[in-house]
């Protein structure tokens, strides 16, 4: 399945929808799918800076932990409250309920460097690690 | 995120390998073979097994028989518990250890004849254990067999494995084997070994059959609705039944004192085998550590090599951990100092720089209820 057309998309398999500067952050459906049952979801709390291609959290699934890796700079509005009882609502819902972050953007201009969902399918066709 | 890919080389494949693709299976190199970690989920695969009937390949453990008069006096001479004792049909856990005490690998051996037993290895120390007993069976009267490759070897386990199998190889077979019970029976032209063991906290069966009838076998046990289960639920349900993995949980710089497995090792029959006056001595002594069960009290995933300590005091290292699928929390097997390991203590692990609060438990975490 095509990944959604109005993100844009990390090779670390992030994902970041902006919307009047503030971008809304996740995992995409192809890292969920690989990271199998998510049990616990580490993220900063409002407040906290977070920096372009920089490791802002941690996820957990059942199988392993990986780090999880900021697409834009910017300051935490907020971080999904859902996910500390919840966390399995990223595989459920990648790209919807199961967001990360919002982050007011400090340099909008950063989006330029990330995928396209074109490109990002190309590049999980081609074997991404 | 870093997501690692299986990277396929020259890895070998079972039996059932065709089987794991048609199912869906992600396949992932493990000790030496490609296996399916998963088919549909981990999380799903476990409650399965848990609730209802689950089945692995666990095709790739070695399985070796030993023929001759002196079977029984040559495995005991290469493992630590009284293989003499056992009578056709019976089967016991055990260890095989070094010289020094040191646990080579645990091991289950089953009786199928007076002179002819079959011992079931750990895949990663198929060709270490193959290798060490043929340098040692020399000196009896017995003759090693291989039957790994020849072999396809499938474990069906939770509370409704028997009687779904009943269903394919039949009911009187199956309720002839009583608990740690095994026998052979004929299926499709076939001799099946069957076993009443397993890794999984649950009760069930373990087969082995001729690798051509291996997918027969295991399609057959599909059709009466026991669900595909891969490594990453065989590692969960153990971890919550306490059973040791061997890499994880001991190794050779660790001995059966050290790791709650005295109860394989026989002293008291005066035979000689392999380690036996080092294990002697090391019992006199005493133990510097011990494997003790820990629970999460807070969110975090124990994983092995995660440092324990007690105040600013590192004390330990978990060598087995994740999430209990039962619990929904994180547990975990670690080595800790005697004066460490009774039941309550509070400890604290280092989850990659967040310390964790955990409190020891008794062993296992989950143990089922007795059938009514």
């Amino acid at each position: 399945m095509p990944s959604p057309g109005d993100v844009k998309y990390t090779k670390e398999h992030e994902w970041v929808r902006v919307e009047s500067e503030v971008g809304t952050v996740g995992i995409t459906d192809y890292a969920q799918d690989q990271l199998g049952d998510i049990v616990f979801v580490d993220l900063p709390a409002a407040g906290a800076s977070v920096s372009h291609m920089q490791k802002f959290g941690e996820i957990e699934s059942v199988k392993a932990v990986s780090e999880l890796y900021s697409p834009v700079t910017g300051e935490v509005v907020e971080a999904n409250p859902a996910l500390a009882n919840s966390p399995e609502l990223v595989n459920d819902s990648p790209y919807g309920e199961g967001w990360m972050l919002r982050v007011r953007l400090s340099d909008p201009g950063e989006i330029d460097k990330l995928l396209s969902a074109d490109e990002y399918d190309v590049f999980i066709a081609q074997g991404a690690e | 995120m870093a997501l690692n890919e299986a990277a396929a080389g020259t890895l070998l494949r079972t039996a059932l390998y065709d089987e794991h693709n048609q199912l869906g299976g992600r396949m992932v190199p493990f000790a030496g073979y490609e296996m399916p970690v998963q088919y549909t989920g981990i999380v799903e695969e476990h409650h399965a097994v848990r609730q209802r009937a689950g089945m692995f390949d666990v095709s790739h453990m070695g399985r070796f028989e030993v023929h001759g008069r002196g079977a029984a006096r040559f495995l005991r001479y290469i493992s630590t518990w009284d293989m003499t004792r056992l009578a056709p049909g019976e089967g016991h856990y055990s260890a095989a250890c070094r010289d020094d005490g040191g646990i080579l690998d645990d091991i289950y051996v089953f009786c199928l004849e007076p002179e002819r037993c079959l011992v079931v290895v750990n895949a990663s120390n198929a060709p270490k254990m193959k290798q060490w007993m043929q340098d040692h069976i020399g000196k009896w009267d017995a003759r090693f067999v291989d039957r790994h490759a020849a072999t396809a070897m499938i474990a069906v386990q939770g509370p409704e494995a028997l009687g779904r199998i009943e269903g394919v190889i039949g009911a009187e077979f199956v309720r002839s084997l009583k608990p740690r019970r095994c026998g052979e029976a004929e299926w499709r032209g076939q001799t099946l070994f069957a076993s009443r063991t397993g890794y999984t906290g649950e009760d069930g069966l373990e087969l082995v059959i001729d690798a051509g009838a291996g997918p027969d076998l295991w399609r057959a046990l599909l059709d009466v609705g026991v669900q595909p289960a891969g490594l990453g639920a065989r590692d969960t349900l153990r971890l919550e039944a306490a059973l040791l993995l061997y890499g994880n949980d001991m190794d050779e710089e660790t001995n059966p004192w050290e790791v709650g497995l005295d109860w394989v090792v026989t002293l008291d029959d005066g035979a000689d085998f392999v380690g036996r006056n080092a294990l002697a001595g090391l019992k006199e002594r005493g133990v510097s550590r011990e494997l003790v069960c820990v629970k999460a009290v807070d969110r975090g995933v124990m994983r092995s090599h995660c440092d324990i300590f007690r105040d600013a005091e590192t004390v330990g290292t978990i060598s087995s951990g994740g999430y209990s699928p039962t619990l929904g929390i994180s547990i975990a097997m670690g080595f800790v100092p005697p004066e460490l390991a009774a039941e309550g203590t509070e400890l604290k692990v280092d989850v990659r720089g967040r310390p964790l609060a955990v409190r020891v438990v008794p062993r296992p975490f989950y143990k089922r209820s007795k059938p009514a």
